[in-house]
């Protein structure tokens, strides 16, 4: 970890939220707030605007973090949950799975360390696979608007596709703009001629 | 002698029923099924088991199957609706403060009139109007966005658990909510506030819970699939009895399914509401489905409304979207398990939702089936062909 994580505990007891303060402490993460989970849970995170939540899994307030995580939108944040002893196969497999992190109870630092590490490592590595994707819907999309484009031009001027294509860049490059935006600005005005 | 071993889900609610009378009543094991039933401490717990593999089948919230199969939150899963589990059976509540504001308007609460109480509700709503439902992907939530769609209210939703509602109305956390009983009448008898309607005023035959299991899991355990879906279906026709469903207020209020009072679960079993503390009630016909007209078929259509309208909101493709929802609610296998035994199933796997005003026959594989309205309060019909 290069960056400072800030962390928010939600959790009622104050022995386990000393205990798991303390683990994080332990582990080298030093900005942890720890919030009960009653009324105000999500006007205080949304407020706190953490990196990272750890809530029992058994808490029912759990669904409460997920409208959360829609409102935040793009900005996903992690949730890690921590489970009781009994559990700890649910852990590794929920982990496995790319549930962001479930945590084995006994938090004690260096436990509770590796386990974050990954979950982060994991859901850094989702979130660079969404943007990428996401990348990809827009190379696609924008490839179909070009090809409209082209289809215009070989409609309207009689044009081979490798001149048509020509012409777009030309236009793009005469212009100082980008390609898609002159494929976009020819495929809008023929919609607007129809 | 049980053949299959079934672990599955549940949040204590009362349209749980289905599944504990199906064990209870030994419906289950008479189908050679050890059902195991799990109380799970929030809707995103039961999704990750259920995904995990740690559940097999689950009691869950309509929309949510489509949603992890569609991977919207947490991680994606192929998971099938084999069947309806409940229609309708939801309450809307507002705090006092609110009701007070509405009445002042010269409304009258009478939970029927969905376009008065929106229209009461618009006058003196504050901004935001804070709306607890229980989850993000919930029928709560599709219902309250439709009711008011159009209105100049700046609705602001946050879930809540169910429990926790009326906690969240007093300490003014929401302002009003939607939820399934018997959390909107344990809010009554707080004096948290007031129902001021139920879900079926707003869409008169909702899908409320599906029997939810992995595809794969449904695909390498047929036969246990099949006995379950048989088992809970022939749950859902006993609890179609009224004097059945005095006994299932029993079993329901047992500390291992919802550990609450008889009386507060009776109100949604009865379809007889409490909309005030220590009012006389009011009846609400219709209010919770288990088996009439065909509530356990998993309409096409009603996973395609539910469908389209998660795409245009997460931004998916309208088309796309709607058609893996299509096929998340499994009527071909609901056809091909349940035909055998000889029910009335309907002739065609997808209708119009919200066409029918009355009771009305339709085609059936025994000439029987009477469906039950399912019109939205604002008249629309939506067609599952598009357009």
């Amino acid at each position: 970890m290069t960056t400072p994580l800030r962390i928010v505990v939600v959790e009622q007891n104050h022995d386990r939220a000393q205990e798991i303060t303390g683990a994080l402490r332990e582990g080298g993460w030093a900005d942890v707030t720890v919030i009960a989970d009653d009324a105000s849970l999500t006007r205080t995170l949304a407020a706190t605007d953490p990196d990272l939540v750890l809530i029992d899994l058994t808490n029912p307030r759990r669904d409460s973090l997920e409208t959360l995580s829609e409102v935040s939108g793009a900005r996903q944040r992690p949730v890690a949950m921590f489970v009781d002893q009994s559990a700890p196969e649910l852990s590794a497999a929920a982990v496995n799975a790319g549930v962001s992190a479930y945590v084995v109870g006994g938090l004690s630092g260096d436990r509770i360390r590796p386990v974050l590490e990954t979950a982060f490592a994991r859901f850094r590595m989702m979130s660079q696979m969404q943007s990428e994707l996401d990348a990809a819907k827009r190379a696609l999309a924008e490839r179909k608007t070009i090809d409209r484009a082209k289809g215009l031009l070989i409609q309207a001027k009689g044009l081979a596709e490798e001149e048509a294509y020509q012409l777009l860049r030309k236009t793009a490059m005469d212009q100082g703009r980008r390609l898609i935006d002159v494929a976009q600005a020819l495929v809008t005005a023929s919609e607007l001629l129809r | 002698m049980s053949r299959y071993k079934v672990n599955c889900g549940f949040v204590p609610l009362v349209d749980s029923a289905p599944l504990v009378i199906a064990r209870e009543l030994e419906f289950a094991a008479n189908e050679g099924l050890d059902l195991e039933l799990l109380k799970q401490p929030s809707w995103s717990a039961l999704r990750d088991l259920l995904a995990l593999g740690h559940l097999e089948a689950a009691h869950i919230l309509s929309p949510l199957p489509i949603a992890m199969t569609l991977g919207l939150g947490g991680f994606q899963c192929d998971v099938d609706a084999l069947m309806v589990l409940s229609v309708n059976g939801n309450v809307i509540a507002a705090g006092n403060a609110l009701v007070a504001r509405m009445r002042a308007q010269g409304w009258h609460p009478d939970l029927t009139d969905a376009e008065a109480a929106a229209r009461a509700l618009e006058a003196v709503a504050p901004k935001p109007l804070r709306f607890g439902v229980p989850f993000p992907m919930s029928m709560h939530r599709e219902l309250v966005e439709y009711w008011l769609k159009g209105r100049d209210i700046a609705l602001e939703l946050c879930s809540v658990p169910p429990p926790m509602m009326a906690e969240a109305l007093t300490s003014g956390e929401v302002d009003a909510f939607c939820v399934g009983e018997p959390w909107g009448s344990r809010a009554v008898d707080a004096e948290a506030g007031e129902l001021i309607l139920t879900g079926r005023s707003i869409w008169a035959f909702s899908p409320e819970k599906v029997l939810a299991a992995r595809r794969d899991w449904v695909a390498e355990n047929g036969a246990a699939a099949a006995a379950l879906m048989r088992a809970v279906y022939q749950a859902g026709r006993w609890l179609h009895e009224p004097s059945n469903r005095m006994i299932a207020t029993d079993i329901l209020a047992r500390s291992e399914y919802l550990g609450l009072p008889a009386d507060v679960i009776e109100r949604a079993m009865t379809g007889h509401l409490l909309a005030q503390a220590r009012s006389l009630g009011t009846a609400v016909p219709g209010f919770l489905h288990f088996h009439t007209g065909a509530a356990t078929f998993p309409w096409r259509s009603q996973a395609r409304w539910i469908g389209e309208r998660l795409a245009r909101r997460y931004g998916l493709p309208v088309e796309q979207t709607a058609e893996i929802a299509r096929g998340v609610f499994r009527s071909d296998l609901y056809r091909n398990i349940l035909g055998p035994t000889g029910i009335d199933l309907p002739g065609a796997s997808e209708k119009q939702e919200g066409a029918l005003v009355h009771p009305t026959a339709v085609a059936s594989s025994r000439g029987g089936l009477i469906l039950q309205p399912d019109r939205f309060f604002d008249g629309e019909v939506f067609d599952p062909a598009g357009e």
